[in-house]
């Protein structure tokens, strides 16, 4: 795999290995020092062209991990502002030879176009509306760890699925590893013919008892200036994931940042049958296990299962 | 009475007329009735002489087109390109934008006034006719803004514009938003009598949509415009014009909903004229799904029940015409990621190959009905549709209906790139456009393999 664009790169058997290769990374973070050679004088440059502090942070510490040197550019304040495009910015970021770009960016489809502009691998940290592959992987690999495997597995995804890149990616890669995604959440907030995405779609949480993972979407308050929904308490009412609705056995996730008391109540976020601050701890072996997968395994053909300590 | 609008309501650049005989060609004008070989003869720009194969002498002075086996057509016109002159001609200007309408087999284009500035009054409007008296290669004809500056508050000066040759008026690329404005234009047409050409597109509905709403948009993120940002403001407007008795013209149908009102209007006898693109009659959204810029037009490509019914309407007559809204964008504007990039795709170096690949040859559509809808388009703003017929100035197309072709191999004549068809392999190629009496275009593998010998005149 040269790059990482969309989850649907990956198919099951992909997925899998990233997984696993996340799984064999797990010990590097226990060790006193945290650090393999993997990717020992390759370079990361992380472009930013939106605020994040969890996601970004994530990568930088995968990569540091691997040894890799990391550069990050933060768009806000830089040449962007000053009106340099897209292609003029990578192209001037390429001049110091990254290996890999990671790019967030507010447009759906930016991250395909870089590949026309550098040699580096690129991978996709969410594009707008429409992906966010590593989100979707490290929700997998957190289940799979939980679950053994999500064969049969029922998923709801609650909330703002319209604005969502977690839902669109996490649709396609729950699918491929075998479970079934139900969508619940607002009319407004739900994309027009969303069953297309061979999903089932719903309105209300009636039902929601079935679902062996609650997945909350974050409901994000700068939308509400549109108005898709009359107020974040008539929401909340309605469509809010708390201990009443919550099953005892059912798992709870979200991507976060959580906004307490609306799309989720504080007594399931700090619930044990959270899963939120695990899906944290993953994205750092799983983004680990991606960028080996991008720089070193598609090179060598010789995946190393066991990482070696520094 | 109305005014009457300028006596030459088409400029163009001086040139010399043609003086040439295609001989042997397949001649097809369906409102002439014709449909077989015959030579045409045409002298200082005038069809002079329709005859049976063979059977015209050239005179010394003229050129010889051994054309058979090949199609000569009534010149196509185009209702609604843009231009970019003044004020974007990084994008095209009128001689480069008139070399790629000749390169499709035009003999006629209306450019739209959002222009900058825009055609808002008659010295600017008086301007650009100037410029095109210099610059374009076919005769190019201009329409006024109905409002000023495209705001939608204010009318423009619709009497003077006409009388500085406005063929109509249009706020293309944007809706007149207000129903109230739009009636006053139509009251103010019964002075002017020139139709209003209308981008219909509710902007509450399409706001922050950058392709049509439905499941693709759903499966890549990007905002969607919905089917009836069109066809409910359609309706509006049908209604408006029926009831001023007013005449209007619908720009760029997308979707089947949109025709359906137009065909119930016109049953109703509302005075209402409308077109379709190729790019809406060849594509779906489906074309997206790669992120490819040069997909993103406004109206955007729709679903193919749309496609379906805008080839139906186009047969049946509900569609009036064709037209390319041919809106080039620079490399480095549609360089950018799809929901950033300006809308628009050229259209017309392949309007005619597009539209004889993809609906002629799979036998949706008759060669004499695409002809028919692909030359009628300048006549719903007043302008004679050009024939083959004996004394009516010469604007002809000769066109290789076998000549297969990969779209932007070779470049354009077009300033700009952003074409929806590029890299598709169409089949028929415009060899020959002879627009208002003079040679506008020559293919160039045609025109090297004609080069004239002993004894003849170019």
């Amino acid at each position: 795999m040269k790059h990482l664009l969309s989850i649907g790169d990956l198919d099951r058997a992909g997925i899998e290995r990233i997984c696993d290769r996340a799984a064999a990374f797990e010990s590097v973070g226990g060790q006193d020092i945290k650090k393999v050679p993997a990717l020992r004088g390759r370079t990361v440059l992380n472009l930013f062209y939106e605020s994040s502090t969890r996601t970004r942070s994530s990568f930088e510490l995968a990569a540091k991990r691997l040894s890799a040197d990391v550069v990050n550019f933060v768009a806000s304040g830089s040449s962007v502002e000053k009106g340099e495009s897209l292609k003029d910015t990578v192209l001037t970021l390429s001049a110091h030879r990254p290996d890999v770009i990671v790019i967030r960016c507010p447009w759906a489809g930016g991250p395909e176009l870089l590949p026309r502009w550098t040699d580096a691998a690129i991978i996709n940290a969410g594009d707008g509306k429409h992906e966010h592959p590593t989100q979707a992987l490290l929700d997998v690999y957190t289940l799979r760890r939980r679950l053994g495997n999500l064969d049969g597995v029922k998923i709801w995804i609650v909330g703002d699925v319209l604005h969502s890149r977690v839902a669109r990616s996490g649709i396609v890669a729950f699918q491929q590893m075998g479970a079934s995604v139900t969508l619940a959440g607002p009319p407004t907030l739900m994309p027009r013919e969303a069953e297309s995405l061979g999903v089932e779609v719903r309105t209300t949480l009636d039902g929601l008892r079935e679902a062996d993972v609650v997945y909350a979407l974050r409901m994000q308050h700068e939308r509400m200036d549109d108005a898709f929904v009359p107020s974040l308490r008539e929401y909340a009412s309605v469509y809010q994931v708390n201990a009443r609705r919550l099953g005892a056995r059912q798992l709870l996730m979200h991507p976060g940042p959580v906004n307490r008391g609306v799309e989720l109540s504080g007594d399931v976020v700090d619930s044990p049958q959270s899963l939120i601050l695990e899906q944290v701890a993953a994205g750092v072996v799983v983004r680990m296990a991606v960028l080996y997968e991008v720089l070193a395994a598609s090179r060598s053909g010789d995946p190393i299962t066991e990482p070696q300590p520094a | 009475m109305t005014l009457s609008p300028s006596s030459v309501p088409l400029v163009r650049a001086p040139a010399p007329s043609a003086n040439l005989l295609v001989r042997q060609a397949r001649v097809l004008d369906p409102r002439e009735g014709i449909d077989g070989a015959h030579d045409v003869l045409v002298r200082d720009g005038v069809i002079a002489e329709i005859g049976l194969p063979g059977t015209i002498r050239a005179p010394d002075d003229a050129e010889i087109v051994e054309a058979a086996g090949r199609l000569l057509s009534p010149a196509f016109t185009d209702p609604h390109v843009h231009l970019r002159t003044p004020g974007q001609e990084h994008k095209e200007d009128l001689e480069t934008g008139t070399r790629a309408a000749a390169a499709g087999g035009f003999c006629q284009v209306i450019g739209m006034p959002n222009t900058d500035p825009v055609i808002d009054s008659a010295p600017i409007l008086r301007s650009l006719r100037e410029t095109a008296a210099r610059d374009a290669r076919i005769p190019v004809g201009f329409v006024g803004s109905i409002t000023v500056g495209l705001r939608g508050t204010a009318l423009t000066v619709m009497a003077a514009l006409r009388r500085a040759g406005a063929l109509g008026f249009s706020d293309d690329g944007r809706p007149i938003a207000s129903a109230g404005m739009l009636r006053r234009a139509l009251q103010y047409q019964r002075l002017t009598g020139a139709v209003l050409a209308l981008h219909e597109e509710d902007f509450d509905l399409s706001a922050g949509g950058s392709m049509h709403e439905g499941q693709v948009s759903a499966r890549l993120g990007i905002g969607g415009i919905p089917s009836i940002s069109e066809s409910a403001i359609i309706a509006r407007d049908v209604l408006v014009a029926r009831h001023e008795g007013g005449a209007i013209h619908l720009q760029h149908l997308s979707s089947s909903d949109s025709v359906l009102t137009v065909e119930r209007a016109k049953q109703d006898g509302t005075r209402v004229t409308c077109e379709a693109s190729p790019h809406h009659l060849c594509l779906t959204d489906e074309a997206v799904a790669g992120y490819d810029t040069s997909m993103k037009m406004n109206p955007p490509l729709r679903t193919e029940a749309d496609r379906q019914a805008l080839i139906e309407g186009l047969r049946s007559g509900v569609i009036d015409c064709v037209a390319t809204d041919h809106a080039p964008h620079a490399r480095d504007e549609k360089e950018v990621p799809f929901e950033q990039a300006p809308m628009g795709t050229t259209g017309l170096e392949t309007a005619f190959s597009a539209l004889h690949t993809e609906l002629v040859l799979p036998g949706v559509l008759e060669l004499g009905l695409l002809i028919d809808r692909m030359t009628s388009g300048c006549g719903i703003f007043g302008l004679p549709i050009p024939r083959v017929a004996v004394g009516e100035a010469a604007n002809l197309a000769l066109i290789d209906l076998e000549a297969c072709w990969i779209v932007g191999e070779h470049g354009y004549e077009s300033r700009s790139a952003n074409c929806c068809f590029a890299g598709r392999r169409l089949q028929g190629r415009v060899l020959l456009t002879i627009a208002d009496g003079v040679v506008a275009y020559r293919e160039r593998g045609f025109a090297m393999s004609v080069a004239p010998g002993p004894g003849r005149t170019v």
